[in-house]
């Protein structure tokens, strides 16, 4: 297409969303956007029928991981500051000593290791990394999750599609999609799921309900059809179904037998991986785990070692069960923080914030194991060879999960935007 | 370690920021330690008068004002429809009340509030709506009260500054709010204070208003400089309601902005940036590099109306604090009264509440409110008095006569309703700790009570959800937020058996069942029970099985669950 075509499609492609927004005028925020990209999402998974629903599952590395200690190390340079590095079962890849087991299953695994971001600061960098837009006071962007869950059809369930374990300080939002695809937040699953059991018995509770009733009447007598507006009554219907239903159980890992429990580490990160994968499993669309504590501006590399010994089980048993399941094929893992590291080593044995060359894992999905995507520069520069970013990043998980990234949805406040506004890693995608 | 001075130049910029949080963080922890020795001052006002307070008399201006708009609405209203008959009554005194605590205070009022505002009304009938020097009162009240700057300072930050942490150590929002609220609970004019944020010189942490400009600092290549664009944009949007923003990148597709008006509005900020001693000006040129061609230009500072209000003199923020701020340009004072209106009456007088007209086509209300605004000298509290003034405000959301639906409750009906709007998160939570307690909880509450009720609050939101900057825009209700409501920690502490809460006080004090009832509603939804919801709970209180308590408990539930109390009405 040349780029007056591009252009003439997209003015069309506005004037039919203003006017559609202007019908709906007074409709909540977003909501009015599910139509249209639900029918585009159908189409999108109608190719084949009979394949299993795909779903995302996030781990979360916030304050970002060090490259260097994880999954990009340069062994014996100034800039390793000691790190030793191990062969893989993907040839030619080698990754942090701290990472054994996940070597192991490097051979699903593939790393963009020239990721660049352009923010530095946490904040802004997770909004970048979780949503491929940088922060704007106009418009809040939902995070990749959030797009997942809006674009592909709603499953029969009756908990959450949207879900977020162990929620850092930005958990995934649903921004201009509407609060409904913010993720439900779960503590370490070993404790209750919060807020779906009531403090009272049954009984008693279907006698609050029924005061309740009398309660709404006495509100809706002449207000009509506005209250019927509010949804109120059907949200509570919704949060009852969810409190009864048995896809709850989905968090409780202890149904999992023992070994596969050690397998995945005795930690609440672990756990919460291991939830991630039973939960996709009853139709959770997407999934974020969040391990905290990379942000090591003091004392790098034993604060990296901690937390590679969480890593290294959680993701290598998360992998290699979801393959075991015949799952991994339709469920996409990514593994990414919002920034790496500094390659120098500052006055305190800490690393800094870098943007500038990082390194994120993805696995499943159809997303070639194996790859390496891009190099950083051994000597600690800013240069990298085959630069990426997080917009390229999303289109690529947007495409391996069968969403076409450059669909544009129209903000509040009148913007088109695309799903993700660059094109995918073709390398990556089989 | 030896750190000659030529290793102290290799240190990474922004490390100074670090150092200097240390020293900041051991500086307060001396500070707060000697500071939390100091008794608490007891300054409790008297509330039980409800007396006017500081002459803040309504002049017969603000009736006039009111009855202004009430009538420039209506003729709106009967040239979009043939057949509006106005036959939607007055609400009464208590959801009056309700709805000015929520919008003003960010909660409903205390049952001990409840009780003075019936005792200071003489011959008060239950069900009459309030009378003008009633709602006077009512707002003597809620001005006086540091809840309400507080409140509506956050409120205005969220437009001004958004609810981000902002950049480490060069923003500090909480000094931004309390400054604000300090400027509320002075009233003083509007314009001051936003001329005040936009001018601010020296440090963030001396001169709390610069942090409107700090926020908008951003980390590039770790170099710390100013977002230019950040910061138009939410000034165009909060004090000019124009989202010229639009523009940023292009023309915009169907409104009249030109990129070139972003940019040129941009360009009074170009000579911003940060520096150890605070913010610094020079007379840095504003570069902005073509979309297409990659070719940079430089663009002079200039306005997008209104031109003929920009002073020649001055440097480049503080004419735009002058243009933006002088009376000849009408979008500063069309986007203020649009914004507070919102937050009275759930709803802005033009949708979205940051997209304004600037020409000649704004309703008629709106300009009756604007000008009076800017003639008043931009005083907030005569703004908040004329809008609690006008019918529009004082009307019921409900008629026996009327079908109400959203199409009645809008701009485009004459307000022929009073909206029915979701409260925000912070306003249910508010409304939850208070129905809880007969007494009110403010400023002048014990400090523990205080302290609990922030650690209450913040758990709560972070479960139920937080609104963010957008916080006017209608949102849907989640079902998490009805888990939390229907099962969560907070409520279930609220409605058990807590000695020092309205349930158990209600179960050990009423004289009989009937007063047990009434004053849980009164406590929860500020309104009497109707005769059908008494039948209901005093049979529900006869079953001989069943302790007082138990029933009240599930009293309290069910009102805190009801359409009533999670929505504004």
């Amino acid at each position: 297409m040349t780029a007056i075509e591009r252009h003439i499609g997209r003015e069309e492609h506005l004037r039919l969303h203003r006017r559609a927004m202007l019908r709906c005028g007074a409709v909540a925020t977003g909501g009015w956007l599910t139509g249209l990209s639900q029918r585009l999402a159908r189409a999108a998974e109608s190719g084949d029928p009979g394949a299993p629903p795909r779903s995302l599952i996030v781990l979360w590395l916030q304050g970002g991981p060090s490259q260097l200690e994880t999954f990009d190390p340069h062994p014996g340079t100034m800039i390793a500051g000691g790190t030793e590095a191990i062969a893989t079962a993907a040839s030619g890849v080698k990754i942090a000593a701290d990472y054994p087991r996940l070597a192991e299953q490097m051979a699903s695994v593939a790393l963009v290791r020239s990721m660049q971001s352009a923010e530095g600061d946490h904040e802004r960098g997770t909004y970048l990394a979780k949503t491929g837009y940088r922060p704007d006071p106009v418009t809040r962007h939902p995070t990749l999750g959030a797009i997942v869950c809006h674009e592909l059809p709603r499953l029969a369930t009756d908990i959450p599609r949207h879900v977020s374990i162990l929620p850092g300080n930005w958990p995934d939002w649903g921004g201009y999609l509407g609060d409904s695809y913010n993720a439900f937040k779960m503590p370490d699953p070993r404790y209750d799921v919060p807020d779906v059991r009531s403090s009272v018995s049954r009984p008693r509770l279907e006698k609050r309900l029924d005061d309740l009733a009398v309660v709404e009447r006495a509100f809706a007598a002449g207000r009509g059809r506005q209250v019927d507006g509010t949804h109120h009554r059907e949200t509570i219907e919704r949060a009852r179904r969810m409190m009864a239903s048995e896809q709850l159980a989905a968090f409780q890992i202890d149904d999992e037998p023992a070994e596969l429990r050690e397998r995945y580490g005795d930690t609440p990160f672990g756990r919460g991986c291991l939830a991630a994968r039973r939960l996709t499993e009853v139709g959770v669309r997407c999934v974020e785990v969040t391990l905290g504590g990379w942000d090591t501006h003091v004392d790098n590399h034993s604060s990296h070692t901690a937390l590679a010994g969480t890593l290294d089980a959680a993701l290598s048993a998360l992998i290699s069960d979801l393959a075991e399941r015949d799952r991994l094929d339709h469920t996409l893992v990514l593994c990414a923080g919002e920034f790496g590291r500094t390659p120098t080593i500052n006055r305190l044995g800490g690393r800094d914030h870098w943007p500038h060359g990082f390194t994120v894992a993805l696995a499943g999905c159809g997303i070639r194991g194996g790859t390496v995507v891009g190099a950083t520069d051994p000597e600690g520069g800013r240069k990298v060879e085959d630069a990426q970013t997080f917009p390229a990043l999303g289109a690529t998980l947007l495409t391996a999960l069968g969403i076409d990234p450059s669909v544009e949805l129209i903000s509040p406040a009148g913007r088109p935007i695309k799903l993700a506004d660059a094109e995918p890693i073709g390398k990556l995608l089989g | 370690m030896n750190s000659t001075p030529h290793q102290q130049r290799r240190i990474p910029a922004g490390r100074w920021r670090r150092d200097a949080l240390f020293i900041a963080v051991c500086v307060v922890a001396v500070v707060g330690f000697a500071g939390s020795l100091l008794p608490e001052l007891p300054t409790r006002h008297p509330l039980a008068e409800l007396s006017p307070s500081r002459g803040e008399h309504p002049k017969a201006s603000v009736i006039e004002t009111a009855a202004a708009v009430d009538s420039a609405i209506n003729d709106a209203a009967l040239n979009n429809t043939s057949d509006v008959v106005a036959s939607v009554p007055p609400a009464d005194r208590l959801t009056v009340a309700r709805r000015l605590w929520l919008a003003l205070m960010g909660t409903i009022p205390s049952l001990e509030e409840i009780r003075q505002l019936e005792a200071s009304t003489t011959n008060a009938i239950t069900g009459d709506p309030p009378d003008a020097a009633e709602i006077d009162r009512m707002l003597d009240h809620v001005f006086a009260d540091p809840r309400h700057a507080d409140y509506l300072a956050e409120r205005l930050a969220r437009a001004y500054v958004g609810v981000e942490d902002g950049p480490f150590l060069l923003y500090r929002r909480r000094r931004f709010t309390a400054w604000l609220s300090d400027q509320l609970l002075e009233n003083r004019p509007y314009d001051a204070v936003v001329r005040e944020m936009l001018t601010a010189r020296g440090l963030w942490t001396d001169q709390p208003a610069a942090n409107f400009i700090t926020v908008a600092f951003v980390d590039d290549n770790e170099d710390d400089r100013l977002d230019e664009a950040l910061l138009t944009s939410r000034l165009s949007r909060a004090l000019l309601g124009v989202r010229l923003d639009c523009a940023e990148c292009h023309d915009h597709p169907f409104a009249d902005w030109k990129q070139r008006d972003f940019q040129g509005l941009a360009a009074f900020f170009a000579g911003t940036s940060p520096s150890l001693g605070g913010i610094r000006d020079d007379d840095t040129a504003y570069e902005v590099a073509d979309r297409q061609t990659g070719e940079s230009f430089t663009v002079e500072p200039c306005v997008p109306f209104a031109a003929s209000a920009l002073p020649a003199a001055g440097s480049n923020r503080e004419r735009l604090a002058g243009w933006l701020t002088s009376d000849e340009n009408p979008a500063f004072a069309r986007a203020t009264v649009n914004r507070v209106w919102a937050l009275l009456l759930g709803r802005p007088l033009v949708e979205p509440v940051d997209d304004v007209p600037v020409g000649a086509a704004a309703p008629q209300a709106l300009d009756r409110l604007a000008t009076a605004f800017a003639t008043s000298g931009y005083d907030l509290r005569a703004l908040i008095r004329t809008i609690a003034h006008t019918e529009a405000f004082g009307r019921a959301s409900r008629s026996s006569d009327v079908e109400v639906s959203d199409a009645t409750t809008g701009a485009d009906s004459g307000w022929l309703a009073f909206p029915l709007t979701r409260l925000r998160p912070e306003q249910v939570v508010g409304a939850l700790l208070q129905s809880a307690k007969m007494q009110t909880i403010d400023r002048e509450s014990h400090v523990l009570v205080k302290l609990v009720r922030w650690i209450q609050q913040r758990e709560f939101i972070e479960r139920y959800g937080d609104a963010g900057a957008a916080e006017l825009e209608p949102r849907t209700g989640t079902i998490p937020q009805r888990l939390v409501m229907m099962n969560g920690t907070l409520v279930t502490e609220k409605s058990g058996d807590n000695p020092l809460g309205t349930v158990a006080r209600v179960a050990l004090l009423a004289p009989d069942d009937a007063a047990a009832i009434e004053t849980t509603y009164l406590a929860v939804l500020t309104r009497r029970p109707t005769q059908p919801e008494r039948e209901h709970f005093e049979q529900r209180l006869a079953e001989t099985e069943l302790s007082r308590l138990h029933v009240l408990e599930d009293l309290y539930w069910s009102l805190v669950n009801s359409t009533e109390f999670s929505w504004n009405h």
